[in-house]
């Protein structure tokens, strides 16, 4: 028994028919307690006021954002290396949600921002480098829509999906050359001093645990609909051929 | 490989359209510029090098989808693809007669076009300099877009969707060594880090663009 033979449909399919409502209902119950203890039951900032409660959806869609393209990376090289179907099709269903965490993530941040910082958007290395970061997302589904033969398509967004994984990257340091920013530091790291305080902190990290559940289950979700179109589409196939 | 040289670059040539088109394009964005932002010089030669580098990336963009799209169509594409020099090296090719017509032109153009947009005095050097060092790297991650997008009706517009993000380091670096030089400050970081993202396409980007366009004949 190993990992590799959820790489067949029909196991995968019953696996995550299985998973799929528990994850739905620990993503429900965690973001629900998250979100509820960041938006209420968590004191005003001395400075920012209840701004500071924008945080809860902010900075989970933004950890989200990122690692749905670093998971597309995973996927996509097991799609070149060991041609599994299920993989390829996971990376097609994560690359619309990592989109939208990045909108979220720019929407909520000039929200914040235009109290705070007195601008809706500023040329800062973090948000541009976002801003990238959605048009490399942009780019790679265009590209999935735009092929009609599904392992070229595959093949060509994996390929995509690796080159701009190096150009992202290099955007990333290139754009801290060009701007110093405006955007504070990282808020959570479990090797810095100075931190969020705890009565922040605890409720963010439940609520990126909740968001971390919520993609999991998107992303579960969006392939079984991928392989059940795929499956539609070798019917219509089959029904023409006899 | 020489041989193939040649005959990219009489194709494009004396066929007309990518090869003067590109620098005509450069030239209307050049002019049209001051149009919009007004005829103030001081405002015109702060903003020049940035125009220039957006103008150059622009209008190596149109010509583009030609690399391999023309070959593709007619079918010698998949005769180049059998024959004996590898794969790799034919888009090294493509790409650097792409340079060659687009490019170099363009770097050679665009002295005149930083005329009209009053750039000052001492970053004339760093236009040239950054212009040749940087505009290969668009060529060839260009020529990565084009072998995405070679088998399919109209990827013009995906193809500019693809490459324009990856466009962004070099054009970073490759304004801010003019800024830099207009200003009389050092211009060896943006310049070197230039040279290693151009060297650093030309050694990686065929081996992608090979496997893309392998796929795409399958």
């Amino acid at each position: 028994m190993s990992f590799w033979e959820y790489a067949n449909p029909k196991r995968f399919m019953a696996l995550s028919s299985a998973a799929l409502p528990w994850f739905t209902a620990l993503t429900a119950l965690v973001l629900s307690v998250g979100l509820i203890w960041g938006f209420f039951f968590t004191p005003d900032d001395f400075r920012q006021g209840s701004t500071v409660k924008i945080i809860y959806i902010h900075v989970p869609s933004a950890f989200i954002a990122i690692n749905a393209w670093l998971m597309m990376l995973v996927t996509s090289l097991v799609w070149l290396v060991r041609r599994h179907h299920v993989s390829a099709l996971a990376a097609r269903a994560a690359a619309p949600i990592g989109l939208a965490m990045t909108c979220i993530g720019l929407i909520t941040g000039a929200v914040w921002g235009q109290p705070m910082w007195g601008t809706w958007w500023e040329w800062d290395p973090r948000l541009t480098s976002f801003l990238i970061l959605g048009l490399f997302y942009l780019g790679y589904i265009a590209l999935w829509e735009a092929i009609d033969d599904a392992d070229t398509a595959a093949d060509l967004t994996s390929v995509l999906c690796i080159v701009g994984s190096v150009f992202a990257v290099l955007s990333r340091y290139a754009i801290l050359f060009w701007n110093q920013g405006l955007h504070q530091g990282a808020s959570l790291s479990l090797d810095k001093e100075e931190n969020v305080h705890d009565v922040f902190a605890y409720p963010l990290w439940t609520c990126i645990i909740g968001f971390v559940l919520l993609f999991i289950t998107l992303v579960l979700l969006r392939t079984r609909t991928e392989i059940r179109a795929r499956r539609v589409k070798a019917l219509i196939a089959r029904e023409r051929m006899a | 490989m020489i041989a193939l040289l040649i005959r990219d670059l009489r194709l494009a040539i004396r066929t007309g359209g990518g090869f003067g088109l590109g620098l005509a394009f450069f030239l209307i964005i050049a002019v049209l510029v001051p149009f919009g932002v007004g005829p103030d010089s001081a405002v015109l030669g702060r903003i020049a090098p940035g125009i220039l580098w957006v103008g150059a990336l622009l209008s190596c963009l149109l010509s583009l989808d030609r690399i391999f799209a023309l070959d593709f169509e007619d079918g010698s594409l998949d005769l180049l693809a059998t024959a004996p020099i590898p794969l790799e090296g034919l888009v090294g090719v493509k790409a650097f007669s792409h340079w060659l017509t687009t490019g170099l032109p363009l770097t050679l153009a665009a002295p005149v076009l930083g005329l009209l947009l009053s750039l000052p005095e001492p970053a004339y050097l760093w236009l040239i300099l950054s212009l040749l060092i940087g505009t290969p790297a668009l060529s060839f991650i260009g020529a990565f877009g084009a072998s995405l997008t070679v088998g399919l009706k109209r990827g013009g517009l995906l193809l500019s969707l693809l490459v324009l993000p990856l466009y962004v380091p070099t054009l970073i670096f490759g304004a801010e060594t003019i800024r830099r030089g207009a200003e009389g400050l050092g211009t060896a970081t943006p310049l070197t880090m230039l040279g290693a993202i151009t060297l650093g396409t030309l050694a990686v980007l065929p081996f992608a663009s090979a496997a893309a366009i392998r796929i795409n004949l399958r």
